[in-house]
């Protein structure tokens, strides 16, 4: 038991001054995605079933690949900081900042895994 | 980690069944949420029985009818019976409501009344909103002015006074704030819809200078932030206002004041 006023308690440690920064670049990154993912699906879709060598080929150009980059480096920034939104919402504690660790190492590996997998074909 | 049953000691039993008034044959079958700190006993839901013959149609009526004549140790809160003291918000048929101003006939089947969610119940019906009030004092609900006071009065236009309709009419109910999922988890650290609801009603009144510091407190990943536009809010306000939209109008101040 605390023996706090209430108006202590709703106050808490005050503002962090900032979050505005996170809401404004899922914004950023959702409208990107808007336009990178169709584009991107229409692009690999067509690749399912080919041949290595086409593959390699398509990858290789400079629309292919660049599309493909962006898509990657965007939606799993796009996805650890959603992530991260969730957790803050359904974990408390010390976990809490232990799964946003965790979280954000996965997306950055998934990240750089794609990455690297591109430019294997493509290069 | 969020908890997605209730406590042990919060599980709800099954209650008394009061007996039907004799001579009437026009009954409603009431399910109503009890429990009392005393007897350390978990909370129940005991059924009541009442005539609609000679009851009026809100469910305050009834529940009025079911303390004055079947168990006056029902508690709850009620005062103004029209709306616009807040009292007697409670889960009415499983929405947030106002019982002064939910007809009966709007529901199917038995009527059932549970105090409002996710908040400590003082007794029966009455949830302790102590913290929901502590949080609307946070957001300096008041006006806040540098310049000197003018001899007569701050003057404001036609216009800017229409900005502040579809705000001022909000009564502290709190069905918004305990019917927001993001309340239900975090409701220690975010706001809720009321508390911003009324922040954005002193952040767009023409005469407040303290528009800077109003936002700087709420710029907070959670006493802002938590607000996913899931608009619980909207949909249960009793007063038929719109917090998810004035929360919607904070954030575009807040990118407005970096981009």
């Amino acid at each position: 038991m605390a023996f706090m006023t209430d108006r202590k308690r709703a106050n808490g440690m005050g503002s962090a001054k900032e979050g505005t920064h996170h809401f404004w670049s899922m914004t950023v990154s959702s409208i990107a995605l808007a336009i990178l993912m169709p584009l991107f699906i229409f692009n690999f879709g067509p690749m399912l079933d080919e041949s290595y060598a086409d593959v390699q080929a398509h990858f290789a150009r400079p629309y292919p690949a660049i599309l493909t980059g962006l898509t990657l480096i965007v939606a799993f920034t796009h996805f650890k900081m959603g992530a991260q939104t969730m957790i803050e919402d359904y974990v408390k504690g010390g976990a809490r900042k232990i799964t946003i660790i965790a979280v954000s190492l996965l997306s950055y590996a998934a990240m750089a895994t794609g990455l690297f997998a591109l430019a294997s074909i493509a290069l | 980690m969020v908890e997605f049953t209730l406590p042990k000691n919060s599980k709800i039993t099954k209650g008394k069944v009061w007996p039907k008034a004799e001579g009437a044959t026009n009954f409603r079958k009431f399910q109503i949420y009890r429990w009392q700190e005393e007897g350390g006993k978990n909370p129940s839901l005991d059924t009541y029985f009442v005539d609609m013959d000679t009851c009026g149609p809100m469910v305050l009526d009834a529940l009025i009818k079911i303390k004055n004549e079947i168990d006056p140790t029902l508690s709850f809160r009620r005062s103004c019976r029209e709306g616009i003291c807040g009292s007697c918000a409670m889960n009415i048929d499983g929405i947030n409501t106002l019982a002064c101003i939910y007809g009966m006939d709007d529901i199917k089947g038995d009527v059932k009344i549970y105090p409002l969610p996710h908040l400590p119940v003082v007794r029966d019906l009455i949830p302790d909103l102590t913290h929901f009030y502590a949080q609307h004092a946070s957001i300096m609900p008041w006006l806040e002015t540098k310049t000197n006071r003018p001899a007569k009065e701050w003057k404001q236009s036609i216009d800017d006074r229409g900005k502040l309709d579809g705000l001022y009419e909000c009564v502290m109910c709190a069905c918004c704030s305990t019917s927001c999922p993001s309340y239900w988890w975090n409701g220690d650290r975010y706001l809720g819809p009321a508390a911003l609801l009324h922040a954005y009603r002193w952040i767009i009144d023409s005469r407040d200078e303290a528009t800077g510091e109003r936002l700087d407190e709420l710029e907070d990943p959670f006493k802002l932030y938590r607000c996913h536009t899931i608009m619980n809010c909207a949909k249960t306000c009793p007063k038929g206002l719109n917090p998810a939209k004035a929360i919607a109008e904070i954030k575009k101040m807040m990118v407005e004041r970096v981009v």
